[in-house]
């Protein structure tokens, strides 16, 4: 009673009285600012050092060095790299690499590891021990080491190109120097024909796709949109190949005295670091398709068959929606870190961003510019990355009940 | 009366269960198991038939390149050298010495193996739940064995020999990387997580920018940036030793991931037992240090043993900024003219993987254990 009096003569002032010094809010406000003023003092001492250590080792500051010619090699030019390329190009360069090796990564990854994710879920004894077996294999060894494995003690070991490996005579070459594979050259109208032809199947594979949804919510009747939209998206480019007269002429590398020239070229290191990332990162995301597929209760699947869905149906619409659900935020996470370790092409001498920046780190000496660049690049793929993924992820919870 | 014919002696009713019969021999059993398991369908044998087959040829071909065709002994790398030679072992007992301490001179390697010795003598009951003392443990290994490390590793006090850093490698510098990577980045991960939960907005937004920044480039550059940018940043005259940019770069870096898995195991702890600390009148170090953080951390043990696999792994990174570590011993010392055979590096490799894999393998069944383990007082 006597505590409810209390608080009722102090009404007046819903504060309880306290000391200013034990005030939450005074305290919140002062501990920001003292972490504020450290954080500055800290940045204000690294600023201020770095300026008087540049100026004594007269390294200019700023960006525009990039426009300087470069002068050095890069044995994998995806985008045109001329003589007097600047530094900037060489970056550049490196970019287009890191992608180049990213997306054929990611893809080689995803597949790989949903065969060996679902794989060790398989009642077939055999096949779920050697996907098991796979999984505990490689994500406990390094990846540098995986990489250096292909690299030098695969790759490194392959013939000299005079007696290259031919697994079909004349056509294809493997050697030390990388994989030779034939050039497809289109004529002129079966190129665009074909160009044409995707993007039209594409177009036209979605309007369809669309109808047929729309079409099935109102009067339940369905179509066969997976055929339809396979036939359209693989057949009208064929049709425009077709329609050219097969207008491809394949060309395949040329031996000359010491080397072979033309044709499709896979330079070593870029198959060694494609290789070792995929398997590796496979690894994991067989891990995060497990785990996905797990987490769909069996109650799912036999409430669907008791509905009457056939064993398709349910997997389409019941278990794999669900499983994704599970499994995207992981797998995007997968993909990321594989594009990161991406930068250890730089042990092997892949020219990609880190490689080629670390080249012309080396050679102007801006560092802190080249870094900055860097970390820019990497950390601007990863925010972007996880803002389509907050997206999707508050797409999906509407639908969570 | 219609009852009494139930009764009637014409009507037989069993009294006893009929004894089961056995299940068909083809339903179960070894037989049974292979026609399910095995060869449930043709598309099953096919695949049992091909997995067979791949998994006989991959462990063949390892048994055959490490055993059958290897080469045993022999005094330099001639013997490895003719055609069709397996596995070098002798270059691997040669420079077995420097894949464990790298240039480390050799009558002072005895320090490194004590270091060794007491780490793993402090790992052991520290990991294994029954073992008593586990806060004098914890406080001998975070603390005493670094300092420990420190003076015998790097000598100059109690007349040891000093070893500069540029002589240290091999397995020795993988182990300093990875552990003083996980004791340094542990208790700032903890100060960046419970940042990231404070209330205060400038300390929030401050740890989200240090967690996501570190977490969003990969490790070389961040090495690259502790080997480049770190003597740039200190004051005139201040010298940074090279091992020690790497491990500051380390240390950061994990800190930042610790950060987030910490976080975790705070989010976990129900809402309830911050309200019952403060309720006991507990200021907010007292309500983390001792209500909160003990939980949370024990919920996240695995997570922080997964954070020091990857950890573990990524030491090798460190061969790129030229400190060698075991996989940086492997990669220099298989070029030595001495040794230089096309089967040198593949058995470098070997070891490295075979090591690697034991230590990460190792620490992957543990967290799952401890999972397990920790998972059982959780449930309701």
């Amino acid at each position: 009673m006597a505590a409810a009096d209390a608080r009722r003569d102090g009404g007046r002032d819903a504060r309880p009285s306290v000391v200013w010094y034990n005030d939450p809010k005074w305290r919140s406000l002062f501990f920001q600012a003292l972490t504020l003023l450290v954080v500055v003092g800290i940045g204000w001492s690294i600023v201020h050092n770095t300026a008087v250590n540049l100026e004594r080792r007269h390294i200019a500051q700023g960006f525009d060095f990039l426009s300087t010619t470069a002068g050095f090699d890069i044995n994998q030019t995806p985008i045109a790299y001329p003589k007097d390329a600047s530094y900037g190009r060489a970056i550049l360069v490196g970019v287009a690499n890191t992608v180049i090796v990213a997306v054929i990564g990611i893809v080689l990854a995803t597949i790989i590891g949903f065969v060996v994710g679902i794989g060790r879920l398989s009642h077939n004894v055999v096949f779920s021990a050697i996907c098991t077996a796979y999984v505990e294999t490689l994500r406990n060894i390094p990846v540098l080491l995986q990489i250096f494995f292909w690299y030098f003690a695969v790759l490194g070991l392959l013939p000299a190109p005079r007696n290259s490996l031919q697994p079909i005579t004349g056509w294809i070459f493997i050697n030390n120097r990388g994989i030779y594979l034939p050039e497809f050259r289109f004529g002129g109208f079966a190129g665009w024909g074909i160009v044409i032809g995707l993007a039209v199947g594409i177009l036209a594979a979605v309007v369809i796709a669309r109808r047929a949804r729309r079409r099935q919510q109102a009067t339940g009747e369905q179509f066969p949109v997976g055929r339809v939209a396979t036939a359209l998206i693989l057949g009208l480019p064929f049709a425009a190949f077709a329609a050219s007269g097969f207008d491809l002429a394949l060309v395949p590398a040329k031996k000359s005295t010491f080397n072979l020239t033309g044709g499709i070229e896979l330079i070593p290191s870029l198959i060694a670091l494609t290789l070792a990332l995929a398997t590796y990162t496979a690894s994991f995301i067989a891990e995060v398709v497990r785990a996905g597929i797990l987490a769909v209760s069996h109650g799912q699947t036999e409430a669907a068959r008791s509905l009457g869905l056939s064993h398709g149906h349910t997997l389409r619409f019941i278990v794999i929606p669900q499983a994704m659900r599970v499994i995207v935020p992981p797998l995007t996470n997968q993909f990321l870190n594989l594009t990161k370790n991406s930068s250890l092409a730089v042990a092997i001498g892949y020219p990609d961003l880190v490689s080629t920046g670390g080249i012309v780190l080396n050679q102007s000496g801006q560092a802190i510019e080249v870094i900055a660049i860097w970390m820019a690049i990497y950390l601007g793929t990863s925010v972007l990355t996880s803002l389509v993924m907050n997206t999707y992820n508050r797409r999906m919870a509407i639908v969570e009940r | 009366m219609t009852t009494s014919h139930t009764t009637d002696a014409t009507n037989w009713v069993r009294t006893e269960m009929a004894p089961a019969r056995r299940p068909p021999s083809s339903s179960i059993g070894l037989v049974a198991w292979v026609r399910t398991r095995l060869f449930g369908s043709l598309g099953d044998s096919l695949l049992t038939l091909v997995g067979l087959t791949i998994a006989a040829s991959v462990i063949w071909s390892v048994l055959d390149f490490a055993i059958v065709r290897a080469v045993w002994t022999g005094a330099d790398g001639e013997v490895c050298r003719v055609e069709g030679a397996g596995a070098c072992w002798p270059y691997v007992t040669a420079y077995w010495n420097q894949f464990l301490y790298g240039r480390y001179p050799a009558e002072e390697r005895w320090r490194a193996t004590l270091v060794f010795v007491a780490f793993f003598g402090l790992l052991a009951p520290l990991a294994i739940p029954k073992v008593p003392a586990k806060r004098l443990n914890a406080l001998l290994f975070f603390v005493g064995l670094p300092i420990f490390a420190y003076v015998m590793l790097c000598g100059g006090r109690f007349g040891l020999e000093p070893v500069e850093t540029t002589r240290w490698g091999g397995l020795l510098v993988t182990m300093v990387v990875a552990v003083t990577g996980i004791v340094c980045s542990l208790p700032v991960g903890i100060l960046f997580a419970l940042g990231r939960r404070s209330e205060m907005p400038i300390v929030r937004m401050l740890s989200i920018v240090f967690i996501e920044f570190w977490r969003g480039v990969p490790m070389i550059t961040v090495l690259f940036m502790a080997a480049n940018m770190l003597p740039l940043f200190m004051p005139d005259g201040v010298e940074v030793d090279k091992l020690l940019r790497a491990l500051v770069g380390v240390s950061i870096f994990t800190a930042a991931y610790l950060a987030e898995t910490i976080r975790g195991g705070l989010q976990a702890i129900p809402k309830g037992q911050y309200e019952g600390a403060m309720a006991l009148g507990l200021g907010y170090w007292k309500m983390m240090g001792l209500v909160v953080m003990p939980q949370a951390l024990k919920l996240v043990i695995p997570g922080i043993v997964n954070s020091f696999i990857s950890l573990f792994k990524d030491t090798t990174l460190v061969l790129i900024v030229s400190i060698f570590d075991l996989l940086g011993m492997i990669q220099s010392s298989r070029s030595d003219p001495v040794w230089a055979a096309p089967s040198t590096g593949t058995t470098g490799y070997l070891v490295a993987a075979v090591i690697f894999w034991i230590f990460c393998f190792g620490m992957s069944r543990y967290s799952q254990w401890m999972e397990r383990r920790l998972a059982t007082g959780h449930k309701r």
